[in-house]
């Protein structure tokens, strides 16, 4: 256990541990920074104490929900822990698991990768060393890193810039060596391309390239076509104008619409994070994602498999969490993408609708769960803007070197601090939300994908029918709560009052 | 009977539509008035119940290694592909269907032979459910304006047409026969709404048989009482509801439009919608599309487009807005109609009378006008919805178009309506089916030849006893979107309107979203409910306490059982939610079975508080254990009606995996 702040259930109550040659001890179950420690709280028991550092490696079972952790100890010792709770049990796991991942502070002056945040997850087999040396051979300097780790079976993703191969296929050991770090044994994993095989090959003309499977010999690739820049952007010019001209005929509509190509692109990028999540979940292998810089599409990709995949993604402090993670510190160049929207003539290279598109496919997911999500449309319409115009530092800058030269910390507000205030919450949640603990698997069909009408439709039709069903929906649910509360109250009040008369009567 | 050349085929497939790889073995059952496929598979033993009503094209496709595939399409858009190993066996299957699909006789349709099992009282009041002499009453006829007229009793005037009709007070049994002389089928104008607020009216007819230049008095006295009815304008709107050309060339055949000329103080407007050939043809482009196998976006949208659907949906809109305007904020009566004044007419009207009146959006409401402008003003179920072996060409989805209307209206006011998406989904259903007698034969004189009433069960009592299925939890009497017209914006917005894919892809349940938005919201209302009444009894029994405890006296009273608060059911867990193939053509991608943990299944918390409204799971609960003793009665037996869907059994969650 190298750091405390990875424990994310500290305590357990209830916790049985069983030990050879002595009786079951029911207790709490405590994590800190080095001791593993169980006690009964009773004065005659013994409690016990273990390092981190003893535990040599551990399974984890589960009838219904209770877990079992087995953990088996370097002195030889095996114990187990039965833990009530599917979740406890599996923080507890992932915390004391003898972790195969560290953190990195190499990039801590932003030296080895300029758009990569000072610290990120790498496999502890890899020395920094190594990864500067990975860095010189990943387009960007973005060496692969951790994405997200999948708690129910320890797959993981993984993101990286392209390789640079060239058109001589050079190779890099310390690349080899470092994404075949993150494969248990005798296990495949897969790398997703975001480019068409044909795009990937082109790219080697320029220094850049694909994985040659004979040097990745445990990956197989899958090339899988999201667009890019400049087609993403007059994709969305053509939309936004579609949807303003009101003189056409439905055909033209239609036809204005499918020409857009917008919802093609929408199809094309949820239907590659589905595929990621499919590999972890289902194929229980782990994956690596890239596509030219790593910096669009690959986030893409990884933000929305981990909304697929992660219960937690789906709250609000989750998303937050997610688009912190992937987005703002993965280094997607927001300024860039963002300096202009679906009106401006004067068109730069950098501009793409890349966030937008996201924020489109996590709708559409939303709109196929709508009980699943802890947040509503409005939050994401919210981010959207913020994304484009914002009087916050959230958004500012390409990436986190460029924040950190511009102190935004020291002159801007966070975006986060002002919406997680109570009042502005409550805007943003969904009142149908009911935890779901499941992986969700959306339908990429086009009969399952239609236009975001709350974004492209926003100012061309009224809204009020909506919003009052949408009120209508918020009023029914709150006079529930409101019965409910009081109906408990005046339980609690009978139930007082009547013991208090059994005790009067009773002698 | 004696057309079932094979009744029972072992070892068919079921072929999975969206992974075909997937198909169940089972037992493929032809009865009297289903086909019936029995999965194998002993946990399951699923069931798919096909009405024989209800198929629409059988295919027989090539031989291959596996069996002879044949393909059913249905007229509630489900598609089911079965592969029977033996091609004699298909062939006999094959030739069977094709004649059970297509009864000669009103007696072979199911409805004559389904037995709901109610006493004669109870079916014969079902049958006055909806009563269309009140309906009349509640728009405040008879009045002094407007009389019941029995010039078409015993069908004299018009077989087309029922007995009662309400024309205005100054038109005489000389004008309306007159008139009558002078309209295809004569179909003369007679009232279809009346707007009490303003007293303008809608009324309906078929089109004039004025030619180039024929005339008629009395049909120009029955337009002039129309506006004489209606005091508060000096002019009556006639909208043609086909395309101008169609109109004119109709003339060529003796028939056509009014002329203005010849009519004092008439509006004459067009408003193109086609056809029933066109629109029959547009559906069958638009279902291809929905049929496609893994399309591209732009296969979708390319081929919703070139399908025009949607842009005819649009057309029979706008005619209904122009209508409902003219009649709400014109003041002004309008006259309607088409060719014959069955089709475009019925769908017109209806669509004005939903946006002018809140009553027709109601539960009961709704089954008045369809009972009212389709069913009494002969609109030709029989022979648009093929339920007797007929002209291919006289079939359309006329009526279809209209329950879409109203879907694409719901999206617009999701509160306005009392009713939910499943209401109009089960209605079509019924349409086809042929389980009840209200939707047969082309006339209300067929009708009565036929004895409906007394020898058929009404939908409209069934879908009453259910309706707590059909309601919308977002509705409310008193919400500003019941009161009232409905207003349209009136830019031409086409992106209001959309692909209904609730309706034509709703047999792939996994593109439909998988919580039910609906579902939860009633579940919600429930427990409401329920917590009320609990608040109620808490306080009178505190009450109660507090009162004995003044008194010092004691009681003994008992723990109150706590109600348990239960989870909120959202999700069917009939709909496997498994990942779908997303790996398009990727040949080598691995094809592994994943342990079939119901972790990803079942999609939400308690089971407890289910209600299972989906048709799949409400009334064939009770199934008869075996198939083999099937008579031609109700499939679920005792008082349920059968299901309006065929699936029969809840999916389980089958892991739709990589196609490899």
């Amino acid at each position: 256990m190298e750091f405390a702040e990875l424990i994310k259930t500290p305590r357990v109550d209830n916790v049985v541990l069983h030990r050879p040659f002595y009786p079951a001890v029911e207790g709490t179950l405590c994590l800190t920074g080095h001791h593993l420690i169980l006690s009964s709280r009773q004065d005659n028991t013994e409690e016990l104490w273990l390092l981190h550092s003893n535990i040599d490696a551990i399974d984890k079972r589960f009838v219904g929900s209770l877990g079992t952790i087995i953990i088996k100890c370097k002195d030889f010792r095996i114990i187990q822990l039965d833990i009530p709770g599917m979740e406890e049990c599996l923080n507890i796991a992932s915390s004391i698991e003898t972790s195969e991942w560290r953190l990195s502070y190499v990039n801590k002056e932003f030296a080895v990768c300029p758009s990569y945040p000072p610290i990120v997850t790498v496999p502890k087999s890899i020395d920094d060393e190594a990864l500067r040396k990975v860095a010189t051979f990943r387009h960007g300097g973005r060496f692969p890193v951790l994405s997200y780790y999948h708690k129910k079976n320890g797959m993981v993703i993984m993101r990286s810039g392209q390789p640079l191969t060239g058109t001589n296929g050079r190779r890099c050991k310390e690349d080899e060596k470092l994404i075949n770090a993150t494969l248990r044994a005798g296990k495949r994993g897969y790398i997703i391309d975001t480019r068409s095989l044909n795009v990937a090959q082109q790219a080697r003309a320029k220094g850049g390239g694909f994985e040659q499977e004979a040097h990745y010999p445990q990956w197989r690739r899958i090339h899988k076509s999201i667009e890019r820049y400049h087609i993403l952007q007059e994709s969305l010019i053509k939309l936004v104008e579609a949807c303003n001209d009101q003189t056409h005929n439905m055909d033209r509509w239609l036809s204005k619409l499918e020409a857009s190509n917008w919802l093609t692109h929408i199809k094309e990028i949820l239907t590659a994070a589905c595929l990621a999540a499919q590999c972890i979940d289902r194929e229980g292998a782990s994956i690596l994602i890239h596509g030219t810089e790593g910096t669009d599409s690959t986030l893409q990709v990884t933000s929305l498999a981990q909304i697929i995949l992660e219960p937690r993604s789906r709250t609000i402090r989750g998303f937050e969490a997610l688009i912190e993670r992937e987005w703002l510190q993965a280094g997607h160049p927001f300024q860039q993408r963002c300096a202009q929207s679906a009106y401006c003539n004067t068109k730069q290279k950098w501009e793409a609708p890349v966030f937008l598109l996201f924020l489109d496919c996590v709708w559409q997911i939303l709109r196929q769960f709508p009980c699943s999500f802890e947040f509503n449309e409005n939050f994401l319409i919210m981010l959207f803007e913020h994304a484009y115009a914002s009087q916050f530092g959230t958004f500012l800058g390409n990436n986190e070197s460029e924040r950190c030269k511009l102190k935004l910390q020291q002159k801007t507000m966070s975006l986060w601090s002002w919406v997680n205030q109570p009042g502005e919450l409550s805007k943003f949640t969904n009142p149908l939300f009911e935890a779901n603990n499941l992986v969700i698997w959306p339908s990429v069909a086009p009969q399952s994908l239609p236009l975001w009408e709350g974004i492209f439709l926003r100012w061309n039709r009224s809204s009020k029918y909506l919003d009052e069903a949408y009120e209508e929906m918020v009023n029914i649910i709150e006079y529930n709560k409101e019965l409910q509360a009081k109906v408990n109250i005046l339980r609690r009040q009978l139930a007082e009052l009547e013991t208090e008369n059994g005790m009067q009567e009773s002698p | 009977m004696e057309h079932i050349r094979t009744p029972k085929v072992e070892n068919v497939r079921l072929v999975d539509r969206v992974s075909p790889k997937k198909a169940a073995l089972g037992t493929l059952y032809l009865t009297a008035t289903h086909v019936i496929f029995v999965e194998n598979s002993p946990d399951t033993r699923k069931e798919t119940w096909i009405l024989h009503s209800q198929i629409s094209t059988i295919e027989k496709q090539a031989t291959t290694a596996t069996g002879c595939p044949l393909l059913i399409r249905c007229k509630n858009f489900q598609i089911i592909q079965l592969i029977i190993p033996q091609e004699r066996d298909c062939h006999d299957v094959y030739i069977s269907l094709i004649r059970l699909a297509r009864p000669v006789k009103y007696e072979e349709l199911y409805c004559f032979s389904f037995n709901p099992m109610l006493d004669k009282e109870e079916r014969e009041q079902g049958w006055v459910l909806i009563d269309l002499s009140e309906e009349y009453k509640r728009m405040g006829l008879p009045n002094h304006h407007w009389q019941l007229s029995d010039v078409n009793r015993d069908y004299r005037v018009c077989d087309s047409y029922p007995t009662e009709l309400y024309v205005p007070k100054s038109a005489t049994a000389h004008i309306i026969v007159g008139s009558s002389k002078f309209r295809s089928r004569r179909r003369f104008p007679v009232l279809s709404y009346y707007y009490k607020d303003n007293h303008a009216s809608i009324c309906r007819s078929s089109q004039p048989l004025s030619g180039f230049s024929a005339r008629c008095l009395e049909d120009e006295q029955m337009l002039q009482a129309i506006r004489k009815a209606n005091p508060g304008s000096d002019f009556v709107y006639v909208v043609d509801t086909r395309p101008k050309l169609n109109a004119m060339a109709n003339r060529a055949a003796g028939k056509g439009y009014e002329n203005e000329d010849n009519y004092s103080n008439i509006k004459f407007q067009f408003i193109g919608i086609e056809n029933i050939h066109v629109m029959r043809n547009s559906l069958q482009k638009m279902l291809e599309v929905c049929e496609l196998k893994s399309p591209s976006m732009s296969d979708f949208l390319w081929g919703l487009e070139n399908s025009g659907w949607l842009r005819h949906i649009k057309a029979i809109m706008d005619a209904g807005i122009f209508i409902a305007k003219a009649v709400s904020e014109e003041g002004a009566s309008v006259l309607v109609h088409c060719s014959d004044g069955w089709d475009r007419t019925a769908q017109v009207c209806s669509v004005a009378s939903l946006l002018l009146d809140p009553h027709y959006r109601t539960l009961k409401g709704f089954m008045v006008l369809i009972e009212k402008d389709w069913i009494s003003f002969g609109h030709k179920f029989n022979h648009r919805y093929g339920n007797l072996d007929g002209d291919p060409k006289e079939v359309s989805p006329v009526i279809d178009q209209f329950i879409e209307c109203v879907w694409q209206l719901m999206e617009q006011f999701p509160c306005a309506f009392e009713f939910n998406e499943r209401f109009l989904i089960h209605i079509q259903h019924h349409i086809y089916s042929c389980q009840f007698g209200n939707f047969l034969c082309n006339s209300q004189k067929e009708r009565r030849e036929l004895k409906i009433q007394e020898r058929t069960y009404s939908l409209w009592a069934h879908l009453w006893k259910n309706r707590a299925d059909y309601l919308n939890p977002l509705f409310r009497a008193d919400h500003s979107q019941t009161q009232g017209t409905l207003h349209l914006p009136t830019a031409p917005c086409n992106f209001m309107y959309k692909f209904w894919s609730g309706m034509y892809n709703r047999f792939e349940k996994g593109m439909q979203p998988r919580q039910s938005v609906t579902d939860y919201l009633m579940a919600v209302k429930e427990e409401t409910q329920q917590l009320e009444e609990e608040l109620e009894a808490l306080e009178e029994r505190l009450e109660k306490i507090q009162k004995v405890q003044l008194n010092c006296t004691k009681v003994k009273s008992k723990q109150s059982e706590p109600s348990k608060h239960s989870g909120f059911s959202t999700s069917d867990n009939s709909i496997a939610n498994t990942p779908q193939d997303y790996s398009g053509n990727m040949k080598s991608f691995p094809s592994r079975s994943p342990s079939q943990g119901d972790e990803d299944s079942a999609l939400i918390l308690t089971q407890d508080n289910l209600k299972s409204s989906d048709p799949d799971l409400s009334a064939n609960s009770d199934q008869e254990s075996g198939v083999e003793d099937l008579s031609c009665r109700s499939p679920s037996g005792g008082e349920h009606a059968p299901s309006e869907d065929s699936g029969k059994d809840r999916d389980s969650d089958e892991a739709v995996f990589l196609t490899a």
